[in-house]
Formats: structure tokens, C-alpha cells, sequence
């Protein structure tokens, strides 16, 4: 297990598991892709046949609605046969285990699975059990990953701002959970962003952030000042009582991003969000809504690049 | 039977004996080493040239998985494992299913094990019933029966005020306890604080739950005067600790496993959970600091920490694979490993798996106290027979033990068992 086991000999792409050590070109090559399929989603027939006769599984071991449909919908665009599996819902349920699971969809001829998790690194154990020709799309895992998520941001920090070696980009709110920021953050480094700026309080940005390569921030002007691109992650329900915050109103009043604050970025800066977003929580419905806001594009961008994953790893053969 | 071990480098750390010589055997025992009487007649003679003749190893944590997890283990393998290792006495922690915390559990395992007439078992009691925390044991009856301690294992000791009745009754008798020191809501991760559980998402054991543990232990130690030996320590702060609580006298020893002296996070790699350990392995400075405090004497002694884990348990994500590796087979080349890469001599490095484990379990062996872990005329033939220079490879299918898995797989490391002899009796010789 020495080698990146989502590269093949050649170093091509045949699963996609995490953003980090992938190399800046084969991103770029993933984000080049996407924008040839941004133009088959406005076609009247939003087709191409890159992926006929293959069957894509939607492996869900972990609830999800958004990113679920947005993968159907980009496996549907390359003419895939696709297949939705709520497992946290029946085998997982009924006790199979894990690998059990993926041995019987493998013997329905799955040629690639989608997978979200709870835990971190189960992509990656699936990845080592399925068959040779199977390509594993990590869906999100845990608090590890959320590659598709990191490359959708990616192209949309690009088509607004082109060149990536000039940003600083600050990444606001529960960075310790979040395996969209983690994403964020390895495709933000490749891609050579000088400044990336981790913006919460010490429960959920500690210090140990520093390790990814990012400074550490819990004053959120301070992590705003100057900023070119700012993510607001989601707050999820269970951080917003107990030890980690002691309220959602106090969070929004510290780190919730507001036009006040907003006009400490840049005055062409441009505010992000994975989504689903908590108006009022992490994000005043003023800046979700405003012009700086490049939310929803982000959406429409997510089916392009989920395309161009699913087209690029089917064509690479472990 | 009267056995004749003949040629051999027989090193016994204890005395600091390493010389060429003979080791006569009969009734058990040893009855002469060095130059044996030329009227010694032997019905059997083990020619020894180029193997070293040390002591039976003792392993101070071995899980032989009796009662309780039979299909992860059953006595028969892992007793065959330990002296395929050439481990001759096992200390077993008490988390077993149901936990031994009531004498018959205790005399039907020693009973089992007597009958396979193998590795001597030396039982842990629990040190609460079911290992839950509230109740304390019968820790005199559970001595009686064979207990040579009481432990918690890896069940964390949320509640201080039990943890501090337990010393205080256990010293009453002069009952060693024996503890990991892990902070009950600290120590919750799977992995250790630090870059690599960052990088990979993965829930942190940050070092102060093993240093705040260790603060209450040690003041717990000092109101109620017991004696403690602590188990699997992970942190070279804790090491540090460690080494200050020793030099104010108090009645403390400790134990590393053989991951912890290899081993680092970075070895998880790719979610390896083979690799998913405890304690968390931790970084480069908390293994050079466990290896000095090993060959310094601050660690008193080196096991195996030996978990045989069923194959379903350990395919699983990262975090909810069973913590644990198998390591009875392991413990000798292991040990020698690390006394080659630390440039320690023989003698030394079989001290860590043969007198001062048994130093660290005091006068719990009772008449064997004199004789275990070292070799002695008049003393119980506990004995290992190895080829030093003999390399091999770790492959887990070839293991004795029914845990197959080990974070050394693939490994090339020295050292090759050829003879186990427990009370005189050849209990292993390799094929």
C-alpha cells in the first residue's frame, strides 16, 4: 500500500478519494473537463455518451440529498445507468457488513460506486476490495473527505478569479468536522494559493489546523481582511449545543458572515457555501442572496465536475 | 526426562551470565549449568551450537481470548502461539467476556491452561466487577485462585473516587494494580493527536489524556501507598513523568508493547487498520523517547500486547475496526530489533522480555518469583532456544495465533525461535 491507491502504475486517476496528493495537473485536467461539460447542460438533449452500458451505484451509507441527486444527475448526463442505495436505511440495518455489501453489488456488474460514509477511510476500503475494473467515487467520508465538493469549489474559485497563485482565501466556521474544508484545503495548497486562512473559535479551529498549511484564525475580521474568496461551511445541528458552542445565536454574532463583515474582504470578493445553508446561523440571508454570492452557481457547476470525474476515472484502467 | 542442552551461548540477563556452556535439566528443573557432570545422563540431548539458551520470555499482556471471544482466539492456538514465540508465562489482562472478576472464572482458565501443559498463565483480576467502574472485586479470593494483580485493562476508570478505594484496598493486602493511564473523555479517538488525524479526519487521543491519568494516579499513589504498574504507556511526556515519579521513590513500574517501539502514526498510511492500535501510536519523538526510557530502565519491561482480532472485526473503516494486533510470536524478534537499532547488547535487550517483567510483578509468582525469567540451578527450566542471525519474513497466515493480523506484515526480522522448554519439557521445537 505504498502507492496512492487512487492512481494506477501510470499515475492516472481510477478512483477519486481525496484531493491530496493528486497532482496540480490532473485537477487542472479534471477542471478543464468540467467546462467542456458546462455547455451539455444547457443543450436541449443534455447528453453525451460517455458512459453507456455502465452501471453506477449510489452507495449511501449516510443520508444526503443534495449531493446524492447532483451525482445522479451527472451519471444520468453520461448516459450511466444509475442505481440509488439508501443503505443506511436496509443492508447496514440488517447487519451486513460493509464489505458484504460491496461483494453482492459487484456481482450485479456495479462498474462504479458512489460512496458517502460516516467514517472516515471507507472509500478506501472499498476501493482495496472491489474488482480491478470497479472505480470508487469517494461521496464524502467522515470528517476525511469530500473530493467532488473541493473540485466543484475549485472551478468556481477559478471561473471568477482565473489565476489561484494571487488569493487569499478564508475558510469560515467548524473546520475540525468538516471534510468539505479538508478538500478545500488540499486542492487550495496544490493549486498554489499563497494565503488560506481557517476562521472559527479554538472548539472547532484548533491549532492543529496549522498542519495542513493554513493560518489559524479566531478573530473573523482578522480572517476576512483582504480576502479574495470566502467558504462559509454549515454549522451542523449537532455542533450548535452542548461543548463545542454554547448557541447558534452566539456563533452567528461572533462568526456568522454578515454585509458588515463582508465589507472587511475584498470588494470583489465572492462568498461560497456547500450548502444546505442556515440562514441566520452561519450566513445572513442578505449575503446568501447578494451579488458577492456565487452559491447557486456552485451547484450548477458540481453536476459539470462530477461529470468530468465520473468520464475520467471510467476511462482509466487500474 | 532428563535433558541435556549442549554448546549453546547461554545468556542470562539477570546474572549478566553470557558464555558458551551446557544446561542440565531433570525433574523440571535446572540442575546445573555451565559444565555439567560427566555422569549427568540425559535421555535427551539438544546440540545448541550457534543458538542462544535464555530464559522463557514473559510477556506481561497477552490476551488469549478465554472466555468470552472464542472464535477471535482459542486458548489452544494463542498457548501455542506464545511458545512458538518462546514466551514460557503470560500475564492475561482481565477482558475477557465475562471479565474475570470471580474466582471460578479464574481456576476453570488456569485449570485449561494447565491441561494443555503449556505456557504458565498468570491471570489479572478485574479491579471492579464486570470492569464497569462502580464495584470492587473480591480481590482476596481472586489472589487465592491465582490472580497476581488487579487491572482495569482498557476500560478507563471514569469515577476517581473508586479508582481511589481501589488502591486503598488493594494496598491494604499489597495487591499491585495495574493500570493504562488513559483520561476517561480524553482518550475517546482513534488515532493520536497530531498532523496524520488531522490530515485523515479521524478522531484525536491528544497526549494529556495520558499525562492527566498519570498526574491522578500518582497522586492517588501518594495518599493511599499503593503499588501500581502501569500499562502500555504511549508519550514521551508520560515517559517523562514517569521517570520523575520514579525518582521520588514511588512503588511504580511500566510497560511498552512492541507497537509503540516501532511504530508511529505515519504508519496508518491509507486508513491501514491493521494499524489501529491501543493505545494510538503517536509520533516520531514519543517512539525515540520510549525506546531511551526501555534501554535507560524508566520502562521496566517490553510486551506484546498481544489481541488476536477476528478477520471481520478488522475489515472495517479505520474507526470501527477492533483495536488490537497479534504479537506473542513477534515479542522476541521485536526485542531484538530494537536492541540492534539501539546498539544494546544481548543480555540487555532479553532483560526487557525476561527479569524485569518479572521484577515488575514483585512477589506475585510466589515460589517462582526466584526462578521466572532468569536461569538458575535449582530454578524451573523455563528456557528459549534461538537462532539469533536467522532472519525471517512476517507472514500472518503462517502464525500460530488465530489473529492474523499484525502491523509488521511483511517485515524481514531477526531472530528465530527453535526451542521452547516449560518445566523442562520441550513445549516447541520449530520445524
Amino acid at each position: 500500500m505504498t502507492r496512492n491507491p487512487q492512481l494506477n502504475k501510470h499515475g492516472e486517476l481510477i478512483h477519486l478519494l481525496s484531493i491530496e496528493g493528486l497532482p496540480r495537473a490532473v485537477l487542472h485536467s479534471i477542471l478543464d473537463t468540467a467546462g467542456t461539460f458546462l455547455s451539455v447542460n444547457d443543450r436541449e438533449v443534455k447528453k453525451v455518451p460517455l458512459l453507456r452500458g455502465k452501471s453506477v451505484f449510489n452507495l449511501f451509507f449516510e443520508n444526503s440529498t443534495r449531493t446524492r441527486t447532483t451525482f445522479e444527475i451527472a451519471a444520468k448526463r453520461l448516459s450511466a445507468d444509475v442505481i440509488n442505495l439508501d443503505i443506511a436505511k436496509s443492508s447496514a440495518a440488517k447487519g451486513e457488513s460493509l464489505l458484504d455489501t460491496i461483494a453482492n453489488l459487484s456481482a450485479m456488474h456495479a462498474d462504479m460506486f458512489v460512496v458517502r460514509h460516516s467514517e472516515s477511510g471507507a472509500p478506501y476500503l472499498i476501493a482495496q476490495h472491489c474488482a480491478p475494473h470497479v472505480h470508487v467515487v469517494n461521496a464524502g467520508d467522515g470528517r476525511h473527505a469530500h473530493p467532488t465538493q473541493g473540485l466543484l469549489d475549485m472551478y468556481t474559485i477559478r471561473h471568477y478569479k482565473q489565476d489561484f497563485t494571487q488569493l487569499t482565501v478564508a475558510i469560515v466556521g467548524d473546520i475540525v468536522h468538516s471534510r468539505v474544508a479538508r478538500s478545500d484545503i488540499n486542492a487550495l495548497t496544490t493549486l498554489g494559493v499563497p494565503e488560506i486562512r481557517a476562521v472559527g473559535p479554538k472548539t472547532l479551529v484548533p491549532g492543529d489546523l496549522k498542519e495542513m498549511g493554513v493560518r489559524v484564525c479566531h478573530d473573523m475580521v482578522e480572517g476576512i481582511k483582504g480576502a479574495d474568496v470566502i467558504i462559509m461551511l454549515r454549522l451542523q445541528n449537532e455542533r450548535m449545543s452542548g461543548a463545542m458552542l454554547p448557541s447558534a445565536g452566539e456563533f452567528f454574532k461572533n462568526y456568522g458572515l454578515t454585509q458588515e463583515k463582508l465589507a472587511h474582504a475584498k470588494p470583489d470578493a465572492i462568498v461560497m457555501h456547500p450548502g444546505p445553508i442556515n440562514r441566520g446561523v452561519e450566513i445572513d440571508s442578505s449575503v446568501a442572496d447578494g451579488k458577492q454570492s456565487v452559491i447557486l452557481p456552485q451547484v450548477t457547476f458540481g453536476i459539470a465536475v462530477r461529470m468530468a470525474v465520473m468520464s475520467t476515472i471510467a476511462g482509466n484502467n487500474a | 526426562m532428563k535433558l541435556l542442552i549442549k554448546n549453546g551461548r547461554v545468556v542470562d540477563p539477570a546474572s549478566g551470565r553470557d558464555e558458551s556452556g551446557d544446561v542440565a535439566i531433570a525433574a523440571g528443573r535446572i540442575v546445573s549449568l555451565g559444565k555439567v557432570n560427566p555422569d549427568f545422563r540425559p535421555t535427551r540431548t539438544i546440540d545448541a551450537s550457534g543458538l542462544i539458551v535464555a530464559p522463557g520470555l514473559v510477556d506481561l499482556a497477552a490476551r488469549l481470548r478465554e472466555p468470552g471471544h472464542e472464535h477471535e482466539g482459542m486458548l489452544e492456538s494463542e498457548m501455542a502461539a506464545a511458545v512458538a514465540g518462546g514466551v514460557t508465562s503470560l500475564v492475561c489482562p482481565p477482558d475477557t467476556d465475562p471479565a474475570l472478576d470471580e474466582p471460578g472464572l479464574v481456576e476453570m482458565l488456569k485449570f485449561r491452561a494447565r491441561n494443555l501443559n503449556q505456557s504458565h498463565l498468570y491471570p489479572l483480576g478485574a479491579l471492579t466487577r464486570g470492569l464497569a467502574g462502580e464495584v470492587l472485586t473480591e480481590m482476596a479470593e481472586l489472589t487465592e485462585a491465582g490472580c497476581v494483580g488487579f487491572s482495569q485493562a482498557d476500560v478507563a476508570l471514569a469515577d476517581t473516587m473508586v479508582m481511589q478505594r481501589a488502591l486503598q484496598y488493594a494496598s491494604t493486602f499489597g495487591y499491585t494494580v495495574w493500570l493504562r493511564p488513559q483520561d476517561a473523555y480524553l482518550g475517546k479517538g482513534v488515532a493520536a493527536s497530531g498532523a496524520l488525524a488531522t490530515r485523515l479526519g479521524l478522531s484525536g487521543v491528544p497526549v494529556i489524556a495520558e499525562t492527566i491519568a498519570l498526574h491522578t494516579i500518582f497522586e492517588l499513589m501518594r495518599v493511599t501507598g499503593a503499588r501500581v504498574h502501569l500499562c502500555r504507556l504511549s508519550s514521551a511526556a508520560g515517559i517523562a513523568l514517569v521517570r520523575v515519579a520514579k525518582a521520588e521513590g514511588l512503588p511504580v513500574t511500566c510497560d511498552v508493547s512492541v507497537n509503540q517501539l516501532h511504530l508511529t502514526d505515519m504508519d496508518i498510511g491509507y486508513f491501514n487498520a491493521a494499524m489501529r492500535l491501543t493505545p494510538p501510536l503517536r509520533q516520531q519523538r514519543d517512539r525515540d523517547a520510549i525506546r531511551a526510557a526501555l534501554a535507560d530502565g524508566t520502562v521496566d519491561a517490553l510486551v506484546s500486547d498481544h489481541t488476536p482480532v477476528d478477520e471481520d472485526m478488522k475489515n472495517l473503516p479505520f474507526a470501527e475496526a477492533e483495536p488490537g494486533a497479534t504479537g506473542l510470536e513477534l515479542l522476541l524478534s521485536l526485542a531484538l530489533k530494537w536492541g540492534e537499532e539501539q546498539g544494546i547488547g544481548l543480555g540487555k535487550t532479553l532483560a526487557a522480555v525476561t527479569s524485569e517483567p518479572v521484577r515488575a510483578l514483585g512477589d506475585a509468582l510466589g515460589s517462582l518469583s526466584s526462578s521466572a525469567g532468569r536461569l538458575v540451578e535449582g530454578g524451573v527450566a523455563d528456557i528459549c532456544l534461538f537462532d539469533e542471525k536467522a532472519r525471517w519474513t512476517v507472514e500472518p497466515a503462517a502464525l500460530k495465533s488465530q489473529g492474523k493480523h499484525s502491523p509488521f506484515a511483511g517485515y524481514e526480522l531477526p531472530g528465530r525461535v527453535k526451542y521452547t522448554l516449560v518445566a523442562g519439557h520441550v513445549a516447541y521445537e520449530a520445524a
